[in-house]
């Protein structure tokens, strides 16, 4: 069979330059490292000899992890750097950051920062492959990933459903990767919160439906997402308070019902359990949420096999 | 462009089946505690023709699973295409089994290897025993098959492929010469 | 002598071009005319080239004292030669401030002694740009500054605003805004809008500009004092300005050669050197941009050119400075993405590159005429080259423009009567 994809070497930075059958044969690909995952001895040598740095410069339990076990799980060696106690507490730029860590030979750079565009930065002075592993407000690729990973098994497709993500839409780097990669997929996609929380045009950035009421998001959806709620957007003056937010945008029982019958309630996490969801419907039947972190694995152990197994500059016939 | 020969036709791929099932059989006293294990991608299918005969022979129900072993390649950073994995069925517990992995052709030897190294990540089997239809020498590693249909000893400029009806609509065995102008 | 013959020359009296020779003697234009004989002089064939006055440019940062490694007086001298600038007008955010005489007399001395190009001082608005007390105004006046500014910050404090206009009302020198509400602007590093939300980065509203424009022109209006709003970015600061000449206001304005040919767009590599303040904005603010200096309601093209050094520039998009340098780029780029394309005349860039900026400042530049300061730049129109990173002559390269073919190459700038960039 001839194939014409070609992965190998690649940069994630977005779902952007992803087509759709490249996104599905992550998703296949992703299928059977969650079978390996499920095994007693939950590790291939894959990857035995590569080096993969995470690099975060911003704090991240959950990602960090995930995309550590993913590394490990197919015998790749991981270097975990984090700011914290590091030379970049001591003044060091992020340029020389990648200098010194490239001089010691990394094969993969999966990268945090609080700064929209960094992971581009990092392959600009490595020359090797990066993985975003969330850059600032701008994008989550691996997290938009996931979750349509874990629709897509529920559902089969993506194609024509109706997907509302609730919240502080402004601030989530989540919303905007799966924004695109949703949309890529044929799924309908309603993002609804605060208007002070709304970013501007994002209806005309990822074609989105943009609406401000709860009700009118999640009458008939077939996904329901929602997003943390921080609370330090009160004292940036962008919302009132935690209680009226819960109110009027939390997910509760009652909000669900207009959803289809058979609707997935998911969260990115870290929850904030009473404030943009309830207890009640994220341990009800329809919340897939810790699913996610299972398949958070998955993805990235399909997108290191995807990315690192392979020759480099080969020609696709 | 290349040089074609036949070396197996249909027929005779019934009776090297037919046969290398009474092998399996007699070797194994039997088939109790026997599952079959069928190689990516034409292993599948002989697998489980294997199983069917045995089956007749025996009157006894066989399991029969497959394997990708790309996952554990040792040529994955030379290889042209991007791989593509196909699922990996072994619906049952190997813990102390008896393993019968199912190939198509021996070659080098490697494929065997990571074959040996994705079974063996899923449990501790009693015994594993290997089985292809042609073995065309030029080892690599040392490795031997329990059950061999034909031996066609080749060189490297040499290419075997084996046709099956499940996969290419007839049984044939056929050897190619590769031409330098080619 | 000087003879520069067969050249396109531009008649800053009569707005217009005509075939002649331009003699020049010393300091001075000594005549302009078809074939002049002077065996004396120098002859530069100018022959399909163009002549004009020297440029002016009302808005720059040349980082002395305090940010040699940017750009100093020297090199920022030398670059602006290199653009076709004879007459710069810097900004007071040197460190320390151009708040006091005795800086401005190391400027002004400085700049004497390099020679290569006729600088100007804007003084600070407030006491070390600190937007909390008035600066020596009178004593800056006096020393020869010949703008106010507290540009790079802005003075949020209106009643201090005000009383900055009242007190310097009295001596006719204009007050450059550089307009912007810092808690509409906030952190934001891109326009607020598309962009901003497509690359995740925080935005910089127009109405950050256009309320601190508002409050400007009003305070002109009551204090009678000359407001010139620098790099207007946005298509409601056009119809604002445009409505408050309408009224009678003392209001000029400018526009930068960045926000005439590039939106927002550019950003979107996160290239840094298409960070600036205010931000470029949307298709349709340039729109309007170039409608205003169509119609005059944008008086002047100022570069803004604000160096900054390649480690500053090469970090994370938030942590890079604003800015980016224009001296080397202004005419070319203008000229060839407006005039070229028949968008805007090239007598009128030439205006308002030349003779507008010299009205605003109240100096005897900018102008091409018989008996005036032999201040000439000497281009090739049709010659075209890819702007590149190596020869740009200032200090720093943060340029958007890098990479990029234009038209329009300088090849000769004299700056009373010297020869202060003459291309290899």
């Amino acid at each position: 069979m001839k194939n014409t994809l070609n992965l190998t070497g690649r940069n994630l930075y977005d779902l952007d330059d992803y087509s759709v059958e490249e996104i599905e044969t992550i998703f296949e690909t992703a299928k059977v490292m969650k079978e390996i995952n499920k095994r007693d001895y939950k590790k291939i040598p894959t990857l035995r000899g590569k080096t993969v740095v995470t690099l975060f410069f911003e704090d991240s339990t959950r990602t960090r992890i995930s995309f550590e076990l993913a590394a490990k799980r197919l015998s790749a060696d991981v270097v975990s750097f984090t700011s914290a106690g590091s030379s970049v507490k001591k003044g060091e730029g992020i340029q020389d950051t990648v200098y010194t860590l490239n001089a010691m030979g990394v094969d993969l750079y999966i990268v945090r920062h609080s700064c929209p565009g960094v992971p581009k930065l990092v392959n600009k002075y490595s020359g090797k492959p990066v993985l975003n592993a969330g850059d600032g407000r701008h994008a989550h690729p691996t997290q938009a990933l996931l979750d349509m990973f874990s629709i897509w098994e529920k559902k089969g497709s993506l194609k024509g459903l109706k997907i509302a993500i609730v919240g502080d839409i402004l601030h989530s780097r989540v919303v905007r990767s799966n924004l695109i990669g949703m949309k890529k997929m044929g799924a309908n996609v309603v993002v609804c919160g605060p208007r002070t929380l709304m970013p501007p045009k994002i209806d005309e950035v990822y074609g989105a439906q943009c609406v401000y009421d709860l009700d009118t998001a999640i009458k008939d959806a077939d996904v329901v997402m929602a997003l943390r709620m921080q609370l330090e957007r009160q004292t940036e003056g962008l919302f009132p308070g935690l209680s009226e937010f819960t109110n009027r945008y939390g997910l509760s029982k009652k909000v669900i019902r207009s959803a289809k019958g058979d609707v997935l309630i998911m969260h990115p996490g870290p929850m904030n359990r009473g404030v943009e969801i309830l207890p009640e419907v994220a341990d009800s039947d329809h919340s897939i949420i810790i699913e996610q972190v299972t398949n958070g694995v998955a993805i990235r152990m399909a997108l290191l096999f995807l990315i690192l197994g392979g020759k480099p500059e080969r020609e696709v016939a | 462009m290349h040089k074609k020969r036949k070396i197996l036709d249909e027929k005779e791929m019934e009776r090297i089946l037919k046969r290398l099932a009474n092998e399996v059989i007699e070797k194994n006293k039997g088939c109790k505690d026997l599952y079959i294990v069928g190689i990516h991608t034409r292993g599948v299918p002989l697998a489980h023709r294997i199983a069917e005969y045995i089956e007749k022979f025996e009157d006894e129900k066989i399991h029969v699973g497959s394997l990708d072993i790309t996952l554990y390649r040792d040529d994955l950073s030379s290889i042209e295409h991007q791989p593509v994995i196909q699922d990996s069925i072994l619906n049952f517990d190997i813990e102390g089994k008896k393993i019968l992995l199912v190939d198509d052709v021996l070659n080098t030897g490697r494929t065997a290897r990571a074959a040996l190294n994705a079974i063996l990540d899923y449990g501790r089997p009693g015994s594993i025993q290997f089985l292809v239809i042609i073995d065309r020498g030029n080892r690599e590693l040392p490795i031997q098959a329990d059950f061999v249909g034909k031996y066609v000893p080749t060189s490297k400029d040499e290419i075997i492929q084996i046709q099956l009806k499940e996969t290419d609509n007839a049984d044939n065995v056929l050897i190619y010469e590769k031409n330098e102008e080619s | 002598m000087i003879l520069l013959k067969d050249g396109q020359v531009y008649l800053s009296d009569k707005k217009k071009f005509e075939k002649a020779d331009v003699l020049i003697d010393k300091k001075i234009v000594k005549k302009i005319a078809p074939n002049i004989e002077e065996s004396k002089a120098e002859i530069i064939d100018c022959t399909d080239k163009h002549i004009f006055p020297g440029f002016v440019d009302l808005h720059c940062h040349l980082r002395d004292p305090g940010y040699t490694y940017k750009e100093d007086i020297a090199t920022g001298a030398v670059s602006a030669a290199k653009g076709g600038f004879t007459s710069i007008c810097c900004m007071p955010n040197t460190n320390p401030v151009i708040d006091n005489v005795s800086t401005l007399n190391y400027l002004m001395r400085k700049a004497r002694d390099v020679g290569k190009t006729k600088i100007f001082a804007i003084g600070a608005m407030s006491k070390g740009l600190e937007g909390k007390e008035i600066a020596n105004i009178a004593s800056l006046v006096k020393g020869g500054v010949v703008g106010l500014s507290d540009d790079g910050n802005c003075i949020q404090n209106a009643k201090l605003q005000l009383n900055v206009m009242r007190y310097g009302s009295i001596y006719d020198i204009p007050m450059i805004c550089h307009s912007e509400d810092y808690s509409l602007s906030g952190d934001g590093q891109v326009n607020y809008g598309y962009e901003s939300t497509k690359l995740g980065l925080p935005g910089i509203p127009t109405l950050a500009e256009e309320i601190m424009v508002s409050r400007d022109i009003m305070l002109a209006d009551v204090t009678g004092t000359h407001v010139h709003i620098a790099h207007v970015s946005t298509k409601r600061t056009v119809e604002l300005v445009k409505q408050a000449k309408k009224e009678g206001i003392r209001v000029t304005a400018e526009v930068t050669p960045h926000h005439l040919v590039l939106t927002e767009k550019a950003c979107e590599d996160y290239n840094t050197n298409t960070k600036m303040k205010p931000p470029l904005r949307s298709e349709q603010d340039r729109q309007a941009l170039i409608e205003g200096v169509l119609d005059r309601t944008i008086d002047v093209i100022a570069t803004d050119h604000a160096p900054h050094s390649d480690y500053e520039k090469e970090l994370e998009f938030i942590k890079a400075p604003f800015g980016v340098i224009g001296f080397e780029s202004a005419f070319p780029v203008v000229y060839t993405e407006l005039v070229k394309k028949g968008i805007i005349s090239l007598e009128l860039l030439i205006d308002k590159m030349t003779a507008r900026p010299a009205e605003i400042i109240k100096r005897d530049v900018g102008l091409l005429t018989e008996g005036g300061s032999a201040d000439i730049t000497i281009i090739d129109l049709d010659e075209s080259y890819i702007f590149d990173e190596d020869e740009i002559l200032s200090k720093s390269k943060n340029s958007p423009f890098i990479g990029k073919e234009m038209s329009g190459r300088i090849l000769y700038t004299i700056c009373d009567g010297k020869f202060t960039w003459k291309k290899a």
